[in-house]
């Protein structure tokens, strides 16, 4: 009984704290402002709408955890839609076949993961600032892109594709599942590979993780290709969700997952972070915007409330410690 | 050496009945402390023995309990503020030196003077001439409109004592001021502290650096867990009897040299050079055996470290081990070939200070504690706790950072994290760095049990008294060159000093 209770602490890490109590506040506040807001139509819009942006903060946690940080993770996810697009495209349009589907992701993940080799390479080589290397590849990404369509939307898919955005599994949507698989890759990456460990490590200090043994270039190297192959899951996901693509689709999510790691309790300069922390913020994120959907508010109040939830967290954050701090001299 | 001031002399500051209380814990109790105008006062005492917190109550930062008494000039406070002392000429030069790396040294030596002036303007010449006066006046030429970042510590150091003076000081304190100079950095600095006491300016010294402690002061002030343990004149004190007086423990260091000319040879080094930083370099360490490597720092014994180490490339040269020739691209080489390198700066590359007491000491030999491909908690948990006890390590939890150590038990986790590697040859460098006086002995403790387990080692310190008691043989490098062996059997703590120092 004890060990199943540390287990589950250990699982959920002790960031949990803010993003735990944020959840229950916004259930709270939502349950009784709205008495529609308890109903399986508003959890169905959060599962649907959570992994596009999920995704993406997974593809944003590794960098994070590392202290740098990937600007280029949407405009990878449309490259990689525009690969999965392609492929299709010169198989037939509507009528091309799985396979060529699966091709298609496949090239699709291995064009993300390039962009993060490259990333990756120039970053534990020249010892660039990650914010400048990313940007470079971002505006590299959105310029080939936006050259490839001409700044238009490529759509016509085959109507297999149809399910892999909306439809469900034993009542789980699919996209949620697939998120969720991503997740728990992330959690065992993280805490039971080498990979991982290096990766805390090498965020806190790079420079003392070196002097232990650390290969800290190659971890640096497979950290950003990792974040390049999950920015490419996220674009296939997109490409089925609103069934086209388009260069500059999900734009406006790249900040929302730094914030959203941080939410979760991720330090800003990196070496401290776990993924479930970081899910929960990610759900909180949706439960308030999908609450504030059905009050009637718009879509980008919505948007503004979710500024305001991360400056409150900040502050509320300083005041436990500041808690902290007086209770130990108290006692 | 100028006279001890009489013990008829009016004290310029004394302070009586101070305490002071952090969350429950007396930092200070009953301590009372004096110097007098123009004497060189040496406050020693351990990490955690109230000497930090003494000078901030002196400058004004904290604030003693009630019933304190501070007489300061003439003047009696019950406490005073950093605006007070600043203006009665109290000046702190903190160790970290606190100046701007970017701003020129005339900016740097007088910014306080241009500070809150009316009109807002800054008079740059104004500031220029304060500067060079501060700097004519301790007799050293810099050029103080060059950014401070061009210039050593050492000379950074100057500048920041030029700052103190500018505020026409009367009492200054300098804290560990000497951790980061060189021996001929430290002895100008000396000449620059008697040149102060000589214009009546008083000096109060902390340092645990006792052999220049003991060469400067008029007076030793010892504190011990918050509390005084005495004033005592520096005439015919002992750096053992300090030690003692600090710790309240009795250190009388043995030679710990022993032959060991049977065992097999480990390390053998043959003609190993590196342009600018070593040369021409021959040893060879046994398995057992204890080398100490002494000499300046800037001598080359940590870019020799650090090339056995697989960090930096030998140009050539050979390293064999157990007789087989080995090249490494990497440490990650040399690890896998069992050797193993304690960090000399254990708090930004010996150790992840924010990450925990576990992390730490398994970051090296993460495959140890692997169970079916993934990292296993309960093995990390279990390693963990094997060395924790091996190595008597005082922690709370292991998920503590491994920053809320002290300095002591940090060394320990370091030393742990290369023995779980199972290296055949451990280079300490700089082992001691920031380790209290009574933690040391623990350390060489350590460092002796694992000679006798077989292990090879090589012990590089700039503090000759170390090498001399722990090693087997000492070798002196000078300028990255060997420049002499010594056997601690058949020599003096002297003679090495002497060769050291030369």
């Amino acid at each position: 009984m004890n060990t199943a209770v540390t287990r589950i602490k250990e699982f959920l890490g002790p960031e949990i704290a803010g993003p735990g109590l944020a959840f229950v506040a916004v259930m709270l506040f939502f349950s009784l402002a709205s008495p529609q807001f308890l109903s399986s139509a508003t959890f169905g819009s959060v599962a649907f709408q959570l992994p596009e942006l999920g995704l993406l903060t997974l593809a944003m946690l590794l960098p994070v955890l590392t202290g740098g940080l990937n600007l280029a993770i949407t405009f990878t996810a449309n490259l990689a839609g525009l690969t999965v697009a392609w492929v299709l495209q010169v198989n037939g349009g509507v009528d091309a076949g799985m396979a060529s589907f699966v091709l298609g992701c496949i090239l699709a993940i291995a064009v993300g993961a390039a962009t993060g080799v490259v990333m990756g390479l120039v970053i534990a080589y020249t010892r660039a600032h990650p914010i400048l290397v990313s940007l470079s590849m971002m505006i590299f990404v959105r310029g080939l892109g936006e050259f490839l369509t001409r700044g238009g939307d490529i759509s016509g898919f085959p109507a297999f594709l149809q399910p892999i955005g909306h439809g469900s599994l034993a009542g789980i949507p699919i996209p949620l599942l697939i998120f969720i698989v991503c997740v728990l890759v992330w959690h065992v990456l993280l805490t039971r590979l080498k990979l991982g460990f290096n990766t805390y490590m090498i965020g806190s200090n790079i420079d003392a993780a070196r002097y232990s043994g650390v290969n800290t270039r190659k971890v640096l190297v497979l950290v950003y290709t990792l974040s390049g192959a999950m920015s490419a899951v996220a674009g296939i996901i997109m490409l089925a969700r609103f069934n086209s693509v388009r260069v500059g689709h999900g734009e406006s999510y790249l900040l929302i997952t730094v914030l959203a790691c941080f939410l979760g309790g991720v330090n800003p300069f990196g070496g401290f972070g776990r993924v479930i922390p970081v899910f929960v913020a990610l759900v909180v994120l949706q439960l308030l915007s999908s609450g504030l959907n059905l009050m009637g508010a718009n879509q980008h109040l919505a948007t503004a409330v979710w500024g305001i939830l991360l400056i409150a967290v900040m502050i509320l954050r300083w005041l436990a410690a500041q808690l902290m701090i007086f209770n130990r001299r108290k006692g | 050496m100028a006279d001890i001031p009489g013990t008829g002399a009016k004290p310029l500051l004394s302070l009586h009945n101070i305490n002071m209380t952090f969350g429950g814990i007396k930092a200070l109790k009953n301590v009372s402390f004096e110097v007098l105008p123009g004497e060189v006062h040496c406050l020693a005492g351990e990490n955690g023995s109230g000497k930090s917190t003494l000078i901030k109550i002196i400058t004004g930062v904290y604030r003693p309990e009630d019933g304190a008494v501070i007489e300061y000039d003439g003047q009696t406070y019950s406490h005073m503020s950093p605006v007070t002392a600043q203006a009665n000429g109290i000046q702190v030069i903190w160790q970290d030196l606190a100046l701007f790396p970017e701003m020129t040294v005339a900016e740097n030596i007088a910014f306080q003077t241009v500070i809150g002036r009316w009109p807002r303007f800054v008079n740059y010449r104004t500031m220029r001439d304060i500067a060079v006066k501060a700097l004519q006046r301790l007799g050293v030429a810099l050029d103080v409109d060059a950014p401070l970042k061009d210039y050593s510590i050492a000379q950074r150091q100057i500048v920041a004592i030029a700052r103190a003076l500018v505020g026409e000081a009367k009492l200054v304190f300098m804290d560990e001021p000497t951790a980061s100079l060189t021996q001929s950095e430290t002895d100008h600095l000396i000449e620059i502290v008697r040149s102060l006491s000589a214009s009546g300016v008083a000096v109060v010294f902390v340092s645990h650096r006792l052999a220049e402690v003991l060469e400067i002061s008029n007076r030793l002030t010892v504190l011990r867990d918050g509390a005084l343990v005495g004033v005592y004149p520096v005439e015919g004190m002992t750096q053992s009897r300090v030690t003692e007086l600090m710790t309240g423990k009795n250190f009388d260091q043995q030679v710990r040299a022993k032959s060991v000319r049977d065992n097999p040879v480990v390390l053998e080094v043959k003609r190993l050079s590196r342009p600018g930083q070593f040369h021409d370099i021959s040893f060879n360490v046994r398995s057992g055996e204890t080398l100490g490597i002494t000499g300046l720092l800037g001598a080359g014994r940590t870019e020799l470290a650090l090339a056995l180490f697989g960090m930096l490339k030998p140009r050539s040269g050979s390293v064999s081990l157990h007789g087989k020739p080995v090249r490494f691209s990497s440490n990650r080489d040399a690890i896998k070939a069992g050797i193993a390198y304690l960090s000399e700066d254990r708090l930004s590359l010996g150790l992840i200070q924010p990450q925990s007491i576990a992390d730490n000491l398994v970051i090296a030999s993460l495959d140890r504690i692997k169970s079916g491909g993934l990292l296993s908690d309960d093995r990390k948990r279990q390693l963990v706790a094997r060395w924790i006890a091996d190595l008597g390590v005082k922690i709370g939890r292991q998920s503590d950072a491994v920053s809320t150590l002290s300095g002591g038990n940090q060394q320990r986790i370091a030393i742990a994290k290369w023995l779980a590697t199972d290296p055949k040859l451990l280079i300490l460098d700089a082992p001691t760095v920031g380790v209290d006086v009574g933690a040391r002995a623990g350390i060489f403790e350590i460092v002796a049990k694992l000679a006798e387990s077989g292990l090879a080692i090589i012990l590089i310190s700039d503090e000759v008294p170390e090498v001399y008691f722990n090693a087997d043989r000492v070798l002196h490098m000078a300028q990255g060159q060997i420049a002499g062996w010594f056997d601690p059997q058949s020599c003096s703590l002297q003679d090495i000093e002497a060769a050291v120092y030369a």
